[in-house]
């Protein structure tokens, strides 16, 4: 019992240690956001709040938590308020299925450095980024908003389509490493990280996963030009921050499950291996900035187009070419 | 000291009662943050504020429009599609098991999905450009 009480200590400290880990990277990944992207456009970004405005992020917090909350006339109170916790939950729980390094020896107990390893652990990361979509569509239905409605049906449509590709640009990857388990698609990468067998699917994979974070160039849902704010338009105070803040958990989730997925988790020399994985995380992240900056955004049936011509039956010959070559050449 | 049987509720096993701590953990966060902004918040109520925003015209009409027909296809493909990768993923795990009769009879149900996807495409079920044949809603 006593080593019961122990464990659950650990537990929950490591468990603090990730959630805390995840949000203040998170918050620090909209600083990292601002400056880059202020670079590529010439311009300083925050610098006023602390060296760097290095103490932007904090100020950001304290700015939305003292904001008002306010509700409009006429929205349906009960999923108005509880669409942006949808959406900040779905994005923080994706992330306990990312292994973030070998099991660890505490109290003569092997302690994993994992969250959560979960032997569909592939499938919950689907079901999840699913349930968010109810964030979406039910936060821009509920807010008695004509922007609301149109970003939220637009957000709906695009996040389903989308996920199809990402879950069948996955096979292949199941196929090669028989497991769903996050933990042994890491163990499967002992020698050769995916990406160099896979190429096609990461490709497939690193689209779609934009798409359902709902980035430029494929931010429709909330195309400012457009949509004022699309489904959050509405949604004032720590509400709009927890839309945010999902919004950024979610590049940092899809960092990680790129990095697991195809090049090697937290595999590498000479470093630890939390290190490796926030690189990993971190060089993705900047990626999908970088993007940001440089491509203008897709017309509505462009972005139709792409997610069900071109991606999904890529998607699909993919799964028969890899399955083909696996039977010709493997043992 | 003696290992703690991999039971269900054991602290060291990274399973389902790991992820039931950290869904409450971060329950707990969501719900202090918006507590602390309930708390902290500004509290002044106007007929302007919360007013539905429209660019500043006072908004005419419900919200609650009826929208376009493609979304609703879209939601049914979508249904379609996502069941039958629910079968592509069961095969994939046990495909070296299965071998090549199951990789026969997959790449068969692939080649049919994927010739269902083009006979959608055909029939204009994927058009999303106006055509000037569609009625105005």
């Amino acid at each position: 019992m006593l080593l019961w009480i122990a464990g659950f200590i650990i537990l929950l400290i490591k468990l603090t240690i990730v959630l805390g880990v995840v949000l203040f990277l998170a918050g620090y990944l909209v600083w990292v956001e601002r400056k880059f992207l202020a670079r590529l456009q010439i311009r300083y970004g925050p610098n006023r709040a602390g060296p760097f405005g290095l103490l932007q992020p904090i100020a950001d917090i304290v700015k939305m938590i003292t904001k008002e909350d306010t509700v409009p006339d006429g929205a349906d109170r009960t999923f108005f308020l509880i669409a942006p916790a949808v959406v900040a939950l779905t994005a923080l729980l994706m992330f306990s299925v990312v292994p973030f390094g070998k099991d660890i020896t505490l109290l003569g107990q092997k302690v994993p450095l994992v969250v959560t390893d979960l032997n569909i652990g592939l499938l919950f990361v689907f079901a999840m980024s699913s349930l968010s979509v109810y964030g979406v569509a039910l936060g821009g239905w509920a807010s008695n908003s004509k922007y609301g409605l149109l970003g939220g049906i637009r957000g709906a449509a695009q996040m389903i389509s989308y996920e199809l590709s990402l879950g069948l640009s996955l096979v292949p990857i199941v196929m090669m490493a028989h497991s769903f388990s996050m933990v042994d698609i890491v163990q499967a990468q002992q020698r050769y990280p995916f990406i160099l067998f896979q190429p096609v699917a990461f490709l497939i994979f690193v689209v779609s996963a934009m798409a359902e974070s709902k980035r430029i160039p494929f931010d429709l849902p909330e195309a400012e030009n457009e949509l004022v704010a699309g489904y959050h338009t509405e949604y004032s105070g720590m509400r709009f921050g927890l839309f945010f803040l999902g919004e950024y958990v979610h590049i940092m989730v899809f960092g990680g499950i790129l990095a697991v997925l195809f090049l090697g988790g937290w595999r590498g020399p000479f470093l630890p291996p939390v290190v490796w994985l926030l690189i990993k995380i971190f060089l993705v992240a900047l990626f999908m900035i970088w993007v940001r900056g440089t491509l203008p955004r897709l017309r509505y049936d462009q972005l139709m187009t792409l997610g069900w011509k071109v991606l999904i039956p890529l998607a699909l010959i993919n799964i028969l070419v890899t399955g083909a070559i696996g039977l010709i050449f493997g043992g | 000291m003696q290992p703690v049987a991999a039971g269900v509720m054991s602290p060291f096993h990274a399973g389902v009662f790991s992820l039931v701590v950290f869904t409450i953990l971060v329950m707990l966060f969501i719900a202090s943050q918006l507590f602390l902004a309930a708390w902290l918040g500004e509290k002044k109520k106007s007929p302007e504020k919360s007013r539905p925003y429209e660019c500043g015209i006072i908004p005419t009409g419900s919200a609650r429009f009826r929208y376009p027909v493609p979304f609703y296809l879209v939601a049914i493909f979508f249904l379609i599609f996502d069941v039958e990768g629910a079968f592509i993923i069961t095969w994939a795990v046990v495909y070296r098991k299965v071998g090549l009769p199951g990789y026969e009879q997959m790449s068969f149900f692939i080649v049919l999905l994927l010739a269902g996807l083009f006979y959608i495409w055909k029939q204009g079920g994927l058009d999303w450009r106006e055509t000037g044949k569609r009625a105005d809603s």
